[in-house]
């Protein structure tokens, strides 16, 4: 089971020091795809939690069942299998969402996030401790798309939440800037999530920079790792 | 070495479980699929018909519309590559207005799929983009739910143009010489819609008989290009 320093260990992980939008600098190609709003970035997010948690349990499961010559093809028929389960149940219940996320739900399999997290983690602890990791992983790419998904969608069409009404009826958008706002197309076409995710990353870097000193000043009482830091998977593009 | 190290045992016994793994998995996928196609048909087919009472006014005809569609085969006319789909609308069993599917080719940034309803008249009762890959914020006006002006917005002009009133080369912008407008610095994407529209009009009235007689789920044969 897990221990309430361990789940702290994973959450700070997982939602700021391995963030996987900002330090890990894994599963990119969603990121700058699909932050265009603020609902897309949030719902692709979401469910890349479903399918990293769901790959993380079932992976540590099975971890004393797959042999480690073939772990990689377990691993991705794993992770396949699940995204299209996870795909499929978008097309059926969420249907107007799915026409607007289309290609980026299949393209979860190739996030090399979801893969890393399996490999780093899932195929060496016990399956509670691995959907944990999961979800605290998949909730650090969340807040990273939202965050960015509503910067490009507040600078290029002066809106937040458009398209909301896909997921609760009934809803709409915030119109921030009135009908009158004329637009910032830089920040909807790709070159604008570039731009916004190295501002980010670099307010990211400022920030930890900031707490890093003042705890060199302050040190606490040093805490045994359970994991190594860092163990990301090297060298995975995508 | 014991006999049971092996690398052919070794080999072997890999093969088999990566065989179960994918055995496993396999099956999950499909029962997935099993259990979510009925779900995904009807919010296909759902999404179908939103479409078509945007463009066609739901009491304007009586019929059961999607299931009173027939195939169009490859037309190069309407873009249609790879062919495409007609619904017959009609009330109290006389045609009432066709709802085609069509495609421009020469959008800013390819092909700019769109569905145009034509009353039997010959009068536009609305068109749709369907898909298009035009610059965000820039020609994307072309879909309603892009473009800024909510209340009136660009393709809405289509609904009420007639093929009796509107000869067949004014069907393009206003800066051809057309009868429609256009926002300035995205001419293409509205040239492209505004002309394939035209088009389609055209077809349908040249092709109306035949189109309103094929029967349900046929492929059309012989029709004017």
């Amino acid at each position: 089971m897990i221990s309430a320093p361990q789940f702290r260990e994973i959450a700070y992980n997982g939602l700021w020091k391995q963030n996987t939008g900002l330090a890990q600098l894994l599963g990119l190609c969603p990121i700058l795809a699909v932050s265009t709003s603020m609902v897309n970035a949030t719902s692709l997010g979401l469910a890349t939690v479903i399918a990293m948690a769901l790959s993380n349990l079932v992976v540590a499961s099975l971890r004393n069942f797959i042999p480690y010559e073939i772990r990689i093809p377990v691993f991705i028929l794993i992770i396949a299998a699940l995204v299209t389960v996870i795909d499929l149940l978008f097309n059926a219940y969420l249907h107007s969402l799915y026409l607007v996320l289309g290609i980026f739900i299949p393209l979860i399999v190739t996030n090399c996030i979801v893969l890393a997290r399996v490999e780093a983690y899932a195929a060496k602890n016990d399956p509670v401790a691995s959907t944990v990791d999961g979800i605290m992983m998949g909730l650090g790419l969340v807040w990273v798309l939202a965050l960015l998904g509503g910067v490009r969608e507040l600078l290029g069409s002066g809106t937040l939440l458009s398209g909301i009404e896909m997921i609760i009826p009934g809803t709409s958008a915030l119109n921030v800037f009135g009908d009158d706002y004329p637009g910032f197309l830089l920040a909807i076409l790709p070159p604008g999530a570039f731009f916004a995710l190295g501002c980010l990353i670099a307010a990211y870097n400022a920030i930890k920079a900031r707490l890093d000193a003042s705890t060199r000043r302050h040190p606490p009482a040093p805490a045994p790792l359970e994991q190594p830091p860092g163990s990301a998977v090297e060298g995975a593009a995508g | 070495m014991s006999a049971r190290y092996s690398a052919t045992r070794t080999s072997a016994r890999t093969a088999a479980i990566m065989l179960a793994f994918t055995v496993v998995f396999t099956a999950l996928m499909a029962s997935a699929y099993e259990a979510t196609r009925p779900k995904i048909q009807a919010s296909l087919q759902e999404a179908q018909m939103r479409l078509i009472d945007e463009v066609l006014p739901p009491g304007s005809y009586d019929n059961a519309l999607l299931d009173d569609v027939a195939n169009l085969p490859p037309t190069s006319i309407l873009g249609l590559d790879d062919g495409g789909r007609v619904w017959r609308a009609r009330k109290a069993g006389a045609p009432a207005a066709l709802v085609l599917e069509a495609a421009a080719a020469d959008g800013y940034a390819g092909r700019i799929g769109i569905v145009v309803a034509v009353g039997a008249d010959g009068v536009v009762s609305g068109v749709r983009v369907v898909s298009h890959k035009e610059t965000p914020g820039l020609g994307d006006y072309i879909d309603p739910t892009k473009d800024r002006n909510k209340a009136s917005p660009w393709i809405s002009q289509f609904a009420g143009a007639s093929w009796r009133q509107v000869a067949a080369e004014r069907w393009t912008v206003k800066k051809d010489g057309g009868v429609f407008d256009f926002h300035t610095g995205a001419t293409i994407s509205a040239r492209a819609v505004s002309r394939i529209v035209g088009r389609t009009v055209a077809f349908a009235m040249a092709n109306r008989d035949a189109l309103f007689s094929a029967a349900p789920g046929s492929t059309l044969q012989g029709i004017q290009p």
